[in-house]
């Protein structure tokens, strides 16, 4: 048995350092599951989206609300924090602290401006066009659905935060990985989710 | 003056005599609790040793100690129906009192006595049986478990403060939406089912890694227990089908809150989309609580049969096919609803279905007994009668499938009786076995056998008495949530045995926990920490099991490790006592308690629509969040000196 744990912690070795401790690996498996169970939750937000989409009920509906210029810089936003994000975890892979939190930074930055984009959009919506979610049930769906990945996004920006502060403090250690290549997971996922909304909402939406 | 007058006599239920007992007695029980726990300067130790302790089995025993105080409740609720409708034009509740007595007694029983039951019964033996140290998260296994108590705690204060939900436990729109249902009762159990469902979620990811990841060096997938593996599945089940609850649960609440139109029948809202929603996790949720029973009846009666389980393979993939179907067949709660033929043709088949792998279930069992030695203990006897009584349940099951004659049966109470035959004499039989079965694991001592024994055959007998004769009830007309009926109709006999059967019931219940405080004095102790000849890990440790399980991780090669153990030891093969080494354990925390009770602010606070309190609830939580990420120093190491003074306290260590 001890000859079995020797060769377990060899071959943590040669792995990410993210997966160099048991609790590391068991936490990343843990989040990936916990990520299957959010997709089971947005595809039920989908399902219903998607079930209530034609029941405008004499509210505007989605050809009289999207543009496409305000929802394609939203998208470009987020897809280029993923990409921001993801290169923050190569210099995870490299050790490197500085650039890590310097691409994690832009990452916020992004998420930032992808939020203040979203939020222009709900108020010119809900105010301006006079189409808040009360107003149909295609709206309810929409804002809802919308408003779960950016509460996401905005849950995220706040946990990107503090690990932010934490690899400032403590460096990279086998915890610090383990936790920026986690929030690097959830960030990636919810740029997934974007991309479903984009086709599923807004591209179906004004060609409908 | 006068504003505060109003604002109290809403804010309060009054005007109920049986409301003003209960207030009474809950504000008597408080004070008692409280005296208690400070003339005897208890409150350092409750709170270190068990408000912010993240020891699996601790957290088991406080979720089984809360789920059988939900009993109660539930239990008591099931009482006054049945007092209710004991003969014809009864006046003891008025309808719409009865109709919120069928609504809490169905959600707590499931939501707040099933599932946290379960979750306690696995969280004491699961760990044990693949010989870990703890779950893979236990800081997350606590907040589990606080949030499941404050959701809880949240739902049964609607009883006396501001109104209890009457819209069913399955809580139909349009009906439970604010239009025709305003008030908080419906904030309530939207609120308080969702928090401690977020603890659900969290536990079935738990375990699921746990089981996946933290088994002893040996144990392959098809070597685990049978119980760990009913957790397995059950965990899977859970983390797909809570996340459409979650949302369903959340849009009704953003429905009654914001003015939203998901389920409304104004504005395009569609009030069948809350029945698909429910039912796609109210169907496996019936499996959540059940296979689990099926894990627990399959371990004991191995056990007391003394065999090795027959057809261990096949157990378990018609556990995994009845988990792939549990998630096609949720329509068939509502085939008279105007679906067209075809969909209502493809339920029905799935939900046959679903009889066949549960069948080959049931004869495995049979042939497990088949030629064993069997020893009737009161866990084996709760098992046995399982399979007969759960059968009936099955049966009647198949009979509901079969979409054409639903038309008969819908809401009537042949359904009432056929889903209490199922979660009755599967997973209340399941659960009372699991408590028998592993008590000796958890305190150190074992109930005592004739009690056990009496409240046994008490429990079963009038559970027959109660559930036989409502299929006949049903078959007569008589239909669910009724809350009285005219005489003449041929009705008022059936029920007043009906209501005989549930006093029974009450009473078997009684002399249980009577047992539970009689053993806790006299019962006898469990000093070998293998009381019934178990073959699984978790009797290989001591009883009660040190907080860190096992001293050495056990090393396992075949099925029924421990059994393989004994036999190895009755061939006189000696044990190489190892060196101990000193053991990694996470450190306690009261940042989950802290956290669940910001739920529980924030959660009364939407409940009255009071947004200046629920608001900073959320920040309260969010706060919590970022606190535990900052917490680096949360795992201490037991120095083996520790571990040899333990295991020698144990007899394990000479």
């Amino acid at each position: 048995m001890a000859a079995s744990t020797l060769t377990e912690s060899e071959k943590r070795k040669n792995m990410p350092l993210e997966y160099s401790t048991e609790e590391g690996d068991l936490r990343i498996v843990g989040f990936w599951i916990f990520l299957a169970a959010e997709l089971v939750l947005f595809s039920t937000l989908f399902a219903t989206y998607l079930v209530l989409q034609s029941h405008t009920a004499g509210a505007p509906t989605a050809k009289d609300l999207f543009k496409i210029n305000p929802v394609m810089a939203e998208t470009i936003v987020l897809l280029v924090s993923s990409f921001t994000c993801g290169l923050g975890t190569l210099e995870l892979r490299r050790h490197n602290t500085k650039g890590l939190i310097a691409w994690l930074v832009v990452t916020v930055i992004l998420g930032l401006a992808f939020i203040g984009l979203e939020a222009n959009e709900f108020y010119s919506y809900a105010v301006h066009e006079g189409a808040p979610l009360s107003s149909s049930a295609f709206l309810s769906g929409f804002f809802i659905l919308l408003g779960t990945h950016g509460a996401h996004v905005t849950l995220g920006i706040f946990w990107v935060t503090a690990i932010i502060i934490q690899l400032a403090q403590r460096g990279i250690t086998a915890v610090t990985a383990r936790k920026a290549f986690m929030v690097g997971l959830y960030w990636h996922f919810l740029d997934v989710v974007w991309i479903f909304i984009f086709t599923a909402v807004y591209l179906t939406g004004l060609v409908i | 003056m006068e504003n505060i007058k109003t604002f109290l006599s809403h804010f309060f239920v009054t005007g109920d005599p049986m409301i003003y007992g209960a207030d009474a007695s809950i504000a008597l029980v408080s004070v008692a609790i409280v005296f208690v726990l400070t003339y005897f300067k208890k409150w350092k130790w409750l709170w270190r040793e068990w408000l912010t302790t993240v020891d699996h089995k601790r957290i088991g025993i406080m979720y089984i100690i809360a789920a059988l105080l939900m009993l109660f409740r539930g239990g008591v609720d099931a009482l006054m129906m049945r007092t209710q409708l004991a003969l014809p034009n009864m006046h003891f509740l008025n309808s719409e009192h009865y109709n919120q007595v069928f609504t809490t007694h169905g959600t707590i029983m499931i939501i707040f006595v099933a599932m946290p039951f379960i979750f306690g019964l696995m969280n004491i033996a699961v760990p044990l049986q693949i010989g870990a140290r703890d779950v893979a998260f236990p800081f997350l296994n606590a907040v589990s478990f606080w949030l499941f108590f404050f959701g809880a705690m949240l739902f049964n204060l609607s009883f006396v403060i501001g109104g209890s939900p009457d819209a069913g436990w399955s809580s139909y729109a349009p009906y439970a939406g604010a239009e025709l249902n305003p008030g908080v009762g419906q904030n309530y159990y939207l609120i308080g089912v969702q928090i401690s469902g977020i603890g659900s979620l969290a536990t079935g990811i738990n375990f699921l890694v746990t089981i996946a990841k933290m088994r002893a060096p040996g144990m392959t997938l098809f070597k685990m227990p049978l119980f760990t593996w009913s957790i397995l599945i059950t965990s899977i089940i859970v983390i797909f089908a809570f996340p459409a609850f979650t949302v369903a649960l959340a849009l009704m609440t953003i429905d009654r809150l914001f003015g939203a139109h998901f389920f409304t029948i104004a504005s395009g809202g569609s009030p069948m989309l809350w029945a698909n929603l429910f039912w796609f996790w109210g169907h496996p949720e019936v499996y959540i609580v059940l296979l689990p029973v099926f894990g627990i009846f399959s371990e004991v009666i191995a056990t007391f049969a003394h065999k090795a389980l027959f057809g261990y393979v096949v157990m378990i993939w018609s556990m995994i096919a009845i988990s792939v179907l549990s998630f096609l067949t949720w329509l068939h709660h509502f085939f008279t609803m105007g679906n067209t033929a075809p969909v209502n043709a493809f339920f029905s088949l799935s939900t046959m279905l679903i009889a066949i792998p549960t069948g080959v279930k049931i004869f495995n069992w049979l042939f497990t007994l088949n030629k064993g030695r069997i020893e009737f203990t009161t866990p084996m006897l709760w098992a046995l009668a399982f399979i007969p009584n759960f059968t009936v349940g099955g049966v009647t099951g198949v009979m509901l499938a079969m979409a054409p004659a639903d038309y008969q049966y819908h809401n009537s109470d042949f359904l009432v009786a056929h889903f209490h035959s199922t979660l009755i004499a599967g997973t209340v039989f399941g659960v009372f076995c699991g408590l028998h079965y592993w008590w000796p694991k958890m305190f150190g001592y074992l109930l005592n056998e004739k009690l056990g024994k009496w409240s046994f055959w008490i429990f079963m007998i009038s559970y027959n008495i109660c559930f036989m004769p409502m299929y006949f009830l049903g078959l007569m007309g008589m239909t669910r949530r009724m809350y009285t009926y005219p005489a003449g109709l041929g009705w008022g006999p059936i029920n007043f045995i009906i209501t005989i059967g549930a006093f029974g019931m009450g009473l078997g219940f009684t002399i249980m926990a009577a047992n539970i405080i009689w053993s806790a004095i006299h019962g006898k102790r469990d000093t070998t920490g293998d009381p019934w000849d178990g073959r699984t890990l978790e009797w290989s440790t001591s009883s009660p099991a040190p907080e860190y399980n096992f001293a050495h991780i056990p090393v396992v090669s075949t099925r029924d490790a421990f059994e393989a153990m004994k036999e190895e030891e009755r061939k006189g093969v000696k044990r190489r006592q190892l060196p101990f080494e000193p053991i990694h354990m996470p450190n306690n925390s009261g940042i989950p308690f802290i956290m669940s009770a910001f739920f529980f602010v924030a959660g009364f606070g939407f409940v009255f629509e009071w947004y200046w309190m629920g608001i900073p609830g959320l920040i309260g939580i969010v706060i919590c969040l970022l606190a535990r990420s900052f917490v680096y120093n949360d795992h201490h190491h037991i120095p083996t000196d520790e571990i040899e003074r333990t295991e020698r306290a144990a007899g394990r260590f000479s």
